[in-house]
């Protein structure tokens, strides 16, 4: 189990590093939300697998409990990067719509600057 | 008066200046005034303590943890500088008021003089030294905004630069070597660093320390090799320059010097570092004055003179050295601010301060003319004036260094540049106000209102008073600031009087007069040398070196990040890849203490799914849609993962979550090229490619040793297991723990996630307000679009779904303290709800049901969020403490209520209104007219087919 989870933790990061060295916005967002996959699952499993004991108290009978606190973490970590992603998803959006143009790099010369009007 | 009140009153009245400008300029100059005026009043009510040798402390803690506290406290050396500075101000503010004309922001100068006068004042007074490290910094902004208050003027903005990048570096080094210095000691109390002289003397750091703390002093008081920044600050209007360069600013790293007096002072790197600096700028300074045209220039350099004469007297390390010190000290600031003053004067009135075209002013100015003349002869060091006392004991001191085995070289010097000072102190009177009348004045020179000439007056007064009858006017002060100077130990025998016997003082000092006066007499030839003789110009310098650093840094950071994404990413990435493997390296790797558990079938088939999909996505991202499909089916994985890993609130977040963000990225795709063309030759890719393996290699390893080892410290985790139900009230920890433990996080969260949905909203304003704007109504899809925009049975689900949806998410919302769920995933779901209706019914239809503003419900999230925390203030209790209890309404079963749940509603209410905004706002890029329609779902067969058409049409 561990095993399967450290993988996948590691193949999604490396996909996720490889996209965001793409030169268009739209693969480095992809890259992104892979990365927030891998992070957020990082974060999770720093507090151990254990299956089937969710951290909801059990009035009746002592339990086994997974730790609650990395999921506390991860739970905000999640929307903040819907938030993270929905931002950074206008600003691609907007470059592209007023350059006509999705590369992630500025040209050298600023082309055009000031054409605005 | 408490310290803190000395301290702050000058901080608070800065806000009253600005704006009571509006009422006029003496309502600006009284608020000025009587704020200052309080505080030198609060300052005498100690005259008691501090002349019967106390000390007066004022303590809060602030952050304790750090070292940092807020401990003021008063001594001798303290209030003679608070004295100075808040006294000396009074008279600068009054003669501002005067001084600015009517075009100059008045309002906004005493602003910034009371902000710099609080800085001051703070400085003297704190005992903590990372507080008087605050002070400092604050001094030297609050200086950049004097020195640059003429801001039409380019020599203002670039002696105010200049002034803050010297007085700032320093400043920087200062911090360092005062961390040292409270490293050595164990406190960062000054008085506690005062008593550990043999702790400090001999750690191998103090060296280092001195050198540091030594660089700010110099820096600040404008020693040489850094005296340069202080006659280019000479820009500024003059009564700043009265300020700051006689009794403040300049005297802020004198006064720094006499405070670690006790604990740097006495070793040789002391003596050979502090006293050969001054020496050297003594001299420097005195001859450049001398040559000086520019009254202020000439007032500048024998500014820096006389700097260098007080570093010197501290420098020796004895005690009737640091006596003559701060006796200098009072007597430069009142000859030099006075001086400073009639030169503003002169410069007032006859238009101009070059020497060169002044001349004879005494018939036309007799009071300024007498002002001048008596500040200038104590400059010169001439008996009766208090400058001659201070003068004869640097020169009594002087005569007895010995400096590297010569007894000749100190005193020489000493005597070269008293020679100077009395050279150039003449020249200010004899090329000014002596001399024939002459028609030429650019101005119509006469003396000033009195407004204008009551302040020097009054310090010429005391330069008399104190000349005559030093002992008693100025002893008590000297004896009890030069006490504090020494640390407290018994002071030695001196005698503040004229007359000493025929001392080899004496015979300098008449040498030094009378030299002076040749010189005077010699000026002309002197000055054709001057001229003829190569000198370095220190602002060319100053300007070459700023250039060098600026292609340094520029050349560094445009290799490293030029604008280019991917290169800063790889440089980031390779970086955190280097420092892992370092730490890796360097660190040790315990045996595992945890056993691989045995995965089901289960886990198997998703991890494979999730391999599979995430290899797709690399190999098929130039494919955008099928990549979005495809991180679909990633995320669902991983929250199903989360699901089995037993942290159902996960999985529901993270679903929910997912579905919104891939809509987001749909609509944005809509308007992006579909395909990403092949941009990079295939080396770079199998370089990202290595890179991205190596760090997802170090993640994937990380995360697995992590795993099979048990905690290395105990966790808090088990704090809040224990404690969820006893102290929140519920038994979803993780919800207790978002809502009640982590409260404050998760209110900073939702503000965030609040200010995210803003951003997203207002670069839809500008992008939409742009020329994009045509672009998009004029826009043909590049892909084909669906036959039926709204198509019926979708809209039929999507409307009988909502109220049911709605329900659902009230259920998960109220469930959530006890079971999975809560307000993020309500907030969620209901976002959700809606977003349905926008993609079945379109964004028109929907937007004219929409009720109220998103911003209003992110706004009102967040409010009463802030409402419940504030509410534990009304019971006593610290912000967002939450409170529950239980209540049985029969025929209902036994029911929990508690604040958390209130907090939970805006927690809901703010991730609903943001998600919708930022959806809504990504939406207004589709709309063009003529999409809306009345009848999105038309299933009324009465109605006219055609009129119904054009709105299905667009």
């Amino acid at each position: 189990m561990e095993l399967l989870v450290a993988s996948a933790v590691g193949i999604l990061t490396a996909a996720g590093i490889y996209l965001i060295l793409r030169r268009r916005s739209f693969p480095v967002i992809l890259g992104l939300s892979l990365l927030t996959y891998a992070v957020n699952v990082f974060l999770f499993a720093t507090g151990r697998l254990v299956s089937g004991a969710p951290p909801i108290l059990n009035k009746y009978e002592e339990v086994v409990y997974t730790d609650p606190l990395p999921q506390a973490l991860v739970l905000t970590a999640i929307v903040i990067s819907f938030g993270m992603t929905a931002v950074v998803v206008m600003v691609a959006l907007g470059a592209y719509l007023s350059s006509q143009n999705d590369r992630t790099n500025m040209p050298a010369e600023p082309e055009g600057a000031g054409d605005d009007e | 008066m408490s310290l803190f009140l000395i301290a702050a009153l000058p901080f608070l009245g800065a806000v009253f200046p600005a704006l009571l400008i509006r009422a006029g300029r003496n309502a600006a100059a009284s608020a000025a005034g009587l704020t200052t005026f309080l505080a030198f009043t609060g300052l005498m009510l100690h005259i008691p303590a501090i002349f019967r040798g106390e000390t007066v402390f004022a303590a809060v803690d602030w952050l304790p943890a750090l070292g940092l506290n807020a401990h003021f406290f008063l001594d001798g050396l303290g209030f003679l500088f608070a004295a100075m500075i808040l006294g000396i101000g009074l008279l600068i503010i009054l003669y501002a008021r005067f001084y600015l004309s009517r075009e100059d922001p008045m309002g906004q100068f005493y602003s910034y003089l009371l902000l710099f006068q609080g800085a001051m004042v703070g400085i003297v007074l704190s005992d903590n030294i990372l507080l008087l490290l605050v002070f400092w910094e604050l001094t030297s902004l609050s200086s950049f905004l004097l020195i640059g208050y003429w801001k039409h003027l380019p020599e203002g903005r670039q002696g105010a630069r200049m002034a803050l990048t010297i007085t700032g570096s320093g400043g920087l080094a200062m911090i360092a070597g005062m961390l040292i210095l409270g490293h050595i000691a164990g406190s960062y109390d000054l008085s506690v660093i005062l008593q550990n002289k043999e702790a400090i003397q001999s750690s191998d750091l103090y060296l280092p320390a001195l050198i540091l703390i030594l660089l700010g002093a110099f820096t600040k008081s404008a020693q040489f090799p850094f005296h340069f920044w202080l006659p280019h600050a000479m820009a500024a209007p003059t009564p700043v320059s009265a300020y700051l360069h006689s009794a403040t600013m300049v005297k802020a790293g004198l006064f720094l010097m006499a405070r670690l007096w006790p604990v740097l002072a006495g070793t040789p790197e002391w003596f050979y570092i502090v006293a050969t600096t001054g020496l050297v700028t003594m001299l420097v300074g005195a001859v450049i004055a001398l040559f000086k045209d520019d009254l202020k220039a000439l007032l500048a350099f024998s500014t820096v003179s006389h700097l260098g004469l007080i570093t010197m007297l501290l420098g020796f390390g004895t005690k009737i050295a640091a006596v003559a010190a701060v006796f200098h000290i009072i007597n430069h600031a009142t000859f030099k601010a006075a001086l400073f003053m009639t030169a503003g004067i002169v410069d007032h009135e006859a238009g101009t301060r070059d020497i060169k075209r002044l001349g004879g002013l005494r018939h036309l100015m007799p009071v300024t003319f007498t002002i001048g003349m008596v500040a200038a002869l104590s400059m010169a060091g001439i008996p009766p004036l208090n400058g001659f006392l201070s003068k004869e004991m640097m020169l009594e001191e002087a005569a007895h260094t010995v400096w590297n085995g010569s007894h000749l070289i100190v005193p020489v010097l000493a005597g070269i540049a008293a020679l100077f000072s009395a050279a150039y102190s003449f020249r200010f009177i004899a090329h000014v106000f002596l001399g024939p009348k002459r028609s030429d004045y650019p101005g119509h020179p006469h003396d000033p209102t009195p407004g204008m000439w009551i302040g020097p007056a009054f310090l010429v007064v005391l330069v008399v008073l104190i000349g005559l009858a030093s002992a008693k006017i100025a002893g008590p002060m000297v004896a009890t600031a030069a006490g504090a100077v020494i640390g407290g130990e018994k002071l030695p025998y001196y005698s503040l009087k004229l007359w000493h016997g025929l001392t080899p003082a004496l015979y300098i000092s008449i040498f030094a007069v009378v030299g002076g006066a040749v010189l005077l007499a010699l000026h002309k030839h002197l000055e054709k040398i001057w001229n003829a003789l190569p000198r370095p110009e220190a602002k060319t310098i100053f300007e070459a070196a700023i250039r060098g650093f600026t292609l340094l840094s520029r050349g560094l950071t445009e290799g490293l990040h030029n604008g280019m994404l991917t290169r800063h990413a790889t440089v980031m990435v390779t970086f955190t890849v280097a420092i892992s493997y370092l730490a890796y390296q360097s660190g040790i790797l315990s045996a595992a203490t945890r056993a691989v558990q045995d995965p089901g079938i289960l886990p198997v088939v998703g991890w494979f799914v999730l391999v599979v999909a995430t290899l797709f996505i690399v190999a098929k991202h130039r494919n955008r849609l099928l990549a979005l499909v495809l991180i679909g089916a990633v995320g669902l994985v991983v929250s199903l993962s989360f699901n089995y890993l037993s942290a159902p609130d996960l999985a529901l977040t993270q679903i929910s979550v997912e579905v919104v963000t891939i809509i987001l990225m749909l609509l944005a795709l809509n308007f992006m090229p579909k395909e990403t063309p092949v941009e990079t030759p295939a080396f770079i890719r199998m370089r990202d490619g290595a890179l991205s393996i190596i760090a997802g290699l170090g993640t994937g390893g990380l995360i697995y040793a992590l795993m099979m080892r048990d905690f290395a410290f105990p966790t808090i985790s088990d704090f809040h297991l224990a404690n969820s139900y006893k102290g929140g009230g519920g038994t979803n920890v993780v919800n207790v723990i978002l809502v009640d433990f982590r409260g404050y996080d998760t209110f900073g969260e939702i503000i965030v996630l609040g200010i995210a949905a803003v951003v997203i909203f207002a670069l839809t304003e500008a992008v939409l307000g742009s020329k994009v704007r045509a672009y998009l109504l004029n826009r043909e899809p590049d892909l084909p679009q669906a036959g039926d925009a709204h198509p019926l049975m979708m809209v039929v689900v999507t409307r009988v779904l909502m109220p049911l949806v709605l329900m659902v998410a009230a259920y998960i919302f109220f469930r959530g303290h006890n079971l999975p769920g809560g307000g993020f995933i309500a907030g969620l779901i209901a976002a959700i709800a809606i977003i349905m209706q926008y993609m079945a019914s379109g964004f028109s239809w929907a937007a004219e049901r929409q009720r109220f503003f998103y911003h209003g419900i992110i706004g009102s999230g967040v409010l009463i969020a802030a409402a419940t925390g504030i509410g534990a203030w009304f019971n006593r209790k610290p912000f967002l403490t939450s409170d529950f209890g239980y209540l049985h309404w029969p025929p209902l079963e036994e029911f929990e209520w508690a604040t958390a749940a209130l907090f939970d509603l805006g927690v809901f209410l703010a991730v609903v209104g943001a998600v919708l905004l930022a959806l809504e706002s990504l939406s207004r890029f589709a709309w063009q007219p003529g999409i809306g329609t009345e009848h999105a779902m038309d299933i009324n067969p009465a109605r006219d087919d055609a009129a119904d058409k054009t709105g299905t049409e667009g």
